[in-house]
């Protein structure tokens, strides 16, 4: 069965090719730490089940000293130029989109091909790794046929790759970082904390004001934490269920359903769900980092309170 | 006695990233005084923070797409998008939005969740197209402009996901949801759940797209 240690091998793959295209960038400044950093990820991909814990942790030391000491740089090297990128494109049309679009097709075929048909019962695949190897299975496909069809110099999808991937820089493993914060958070008992803090203003005699709460808390606390499904359990236990439910009768399957989603408008504006809001800031090179959380906010707040509305009508007077 | 004091973690979060520092650094500190204000000896938080960090390792595989995206790059993929857009006429940043918002939407809402993202098809793709198009509109950007087509691309992939997923029945959030509250024995069916994540998801695209229709506007008028 192919399950999550297969694509691990991969991704320690592609990283080592990361380390090594950042090490043949001339023009980099800070190669050679850049390539360092890859490594460690390349390292952590291959062998992190054997370093036990403290040696990951030590691992992740490392990778914070080197970004944190901003030994991480970019290269200036063009590989085309902007005229030669013009030409191409003129040469191969819009075929050009052929194998970017092998990887959304691979996810797409794979998906109803293991939901929909016999091939489900067959465990070929882990079903918690199923998307993953769909994405791994699509990059190695469009690869192959780009080589095939384009004739690129060998190392070109090395050298191509680590430049995106220099572009991202650090931002990178911030997602994966913010994971482990929240395991910290949670071995440290925030998560209850918090919880008691809410259960102990709750207002009343006043719906309006429990779904308020309940919906700012859902907020709050899923800023804080980068995502609603950590805060989502919380704030049932500290309102959604005793007070809304229980108390003032409300429709638990709203209670349950527009509340995770009042906590979704709160990622949209918090610099903790990096990788929605940090990486893709770092992807399209924008000169702000919170770029896309300033496009979102104006989105997320009369969504809030259409969220707001939807919770107290549809779960109170439906 | 509930120990209020690993809130200071947070606290720090919050100021390192308002004061921008590095953020890896940012999170590496407030992981380890969270722990130790948690009472966790020092070694103890290192191994937790190194476990969580191994993991949760898949979270960063995404990043293998890059190089099939480099690759192309390197071959005209952006330049493509740009002739594409403005060879469709009435092509609009606004209305190649508010279209990807949709689709978005409802590939998620049928669980098609990786289909779509910011490596996949943001930044070879659409974020490429819709500054094409709004060069089309308003003749050169200047760089202000420019960042807000291309963050407005990444937004609108975000809202598409979040207000479309839930839709779908066997996505992770939906199962949480029936998990918690089971928990309190109050028993969902995923259905049940899923269809009070409609109305929420109408709402987020009328939103979203009138602001693709201000931003139209705003490109509309010349310099």
């Amino acid at each position: 069965m192919i399950n999550l240690h297969w694509l691990y091998v991969l991704a320690g793959m592609v990283f080592a090719g990361f380390a090594l295209g950042s090490a043949r960038d001339e023009t980099n400044p800070k190669r050679w730490s850049n390539a360092a950093f890859w490594v460690l990820l390349a390292a952590s991909f291959w062998f992190g089940d054997f370093f036990g814990d403290i040696g990951n942790g030590v691992l992740v030391l490392a990778l914070v000293a080197i970004a944190g000491s901003h030994l991480i740089g970019r290269g200036s090297k063009v590989s085309t130029t902007p005229v030669q990128r013009e030409q191409s494109s003129r040469r191969h049309g819009n075929m050009l989109f052929l194998p970017a679009l092998i990887i959304p097709f691979t996810a797409f075929v794979g998906t109803m091909l293991f939901n929909y048909t016999p091939l489900k019962g067959l465990n070929l695949i882990d079903p918690k790794a199923v998307t993953l190897v769909l994405l791994g299975c699509g990059v190695i496909i469009a690869l192959i046929v780009s080589y095939v069809w384009l004739r690129p110099p060998a190392l070109a999808a090395v050298d191509e790759g680590s430049r995106l991937m220099n572009g991202v820089g650090w931002a990178a493993v911030l997602p994966q970082m913010l994971a482990s914060l929240g395991v910290i958070f949670a071995a440290a008992g925030v998560g209850t904390t918090i919880g008691a803090i809410v259960g102990a203003i709750i207002p009343s005699g006043s719906v309006f004001l429990a779904v308020l709460l309940y919906a700012l808390g859902m907020v709050a606390f899923t800023m804080i934490m980068g995502n609603a499904f950590a805060a989502f359990p919380v704030m049932a236990a500290a309102i959604g269920v005793p007070i809304l439910i229980h108390q003032d009768g409300g429709n638990p399957a709203v209670i349950g359903a527009v509340g995770m989603l009042a906590g979704f408008c709160g990622t949209l504006m918090t610099p903790m769900a990096a990788n929605f809001n940090i990486v893709p800031a770092a992807l399209l090179e924008l000169k702000n980092q919170y770029g896309v959380i300033k496009a979102q906010v104006p989105t997320a707040i009369p969504l809030l309170i259409a969220n707001i509305l939807i919770l107290y009508v549809a779960g109170f007077h439906l | 006695m509930i120990n209020y004091w690993p809130l200071l973690g947070i606290a720090l979060v919050v100021i390192g990233f308002v004061l921008r520092f590095n953020p890896l650094l940012v999170v590496a500190v407030a992981a380890i005084i969270t722990g130790l204000l948690g009472h966790m000896p020092f070694l103890k938080v290192l191994g937790t923070l190194g476990h969580g960090f191994n993991e949760n390792r898949y979270v960063t595989i995404i990043w293998i797409i890059l190089p099939v995206v480099g690759l192309l790059e390197r071959y005209g993929l952006q330049e493509q998008a740009r002739t594409l857009i403005a060879s469709i006429r009435g092509a609009t940043t606004g209305r190649l939005l508010i279209v990807y918002l949709g689709v978005r939407q409802i590939l998620s809402a049928l669980g098609l969740t990786t289909v779509a993202g910011h490596p996949q098809t943001v930044r070879p793709l659409v974020a490429p197209m819709a500054v094409a198009a709004a060069e089309k509109q308003h003749g050169e950007l200047d760089e202000k402009t420019s960042e807000r087509v291309k963050a407005m691309s990444a937004a609108t992939d975000n809202v598409g996901l979040f207000f479309g997923e839930d839709i779908f029945l066997a996505i992770a959030s939906i199962l949480l949801i029936q998990g918690s509250l089971a928990s309190f024995e109050i028993q969902l069916t995923p259905f049940q759940l899923s269809v009070w994540a409609i109305p929420t998801a109408i709402c987020a695209f009328l939103i979203h797209g009138a602001r693709l229709l201000l931003l139209d506007r705003r490109l509309g008028r010349r310099k």
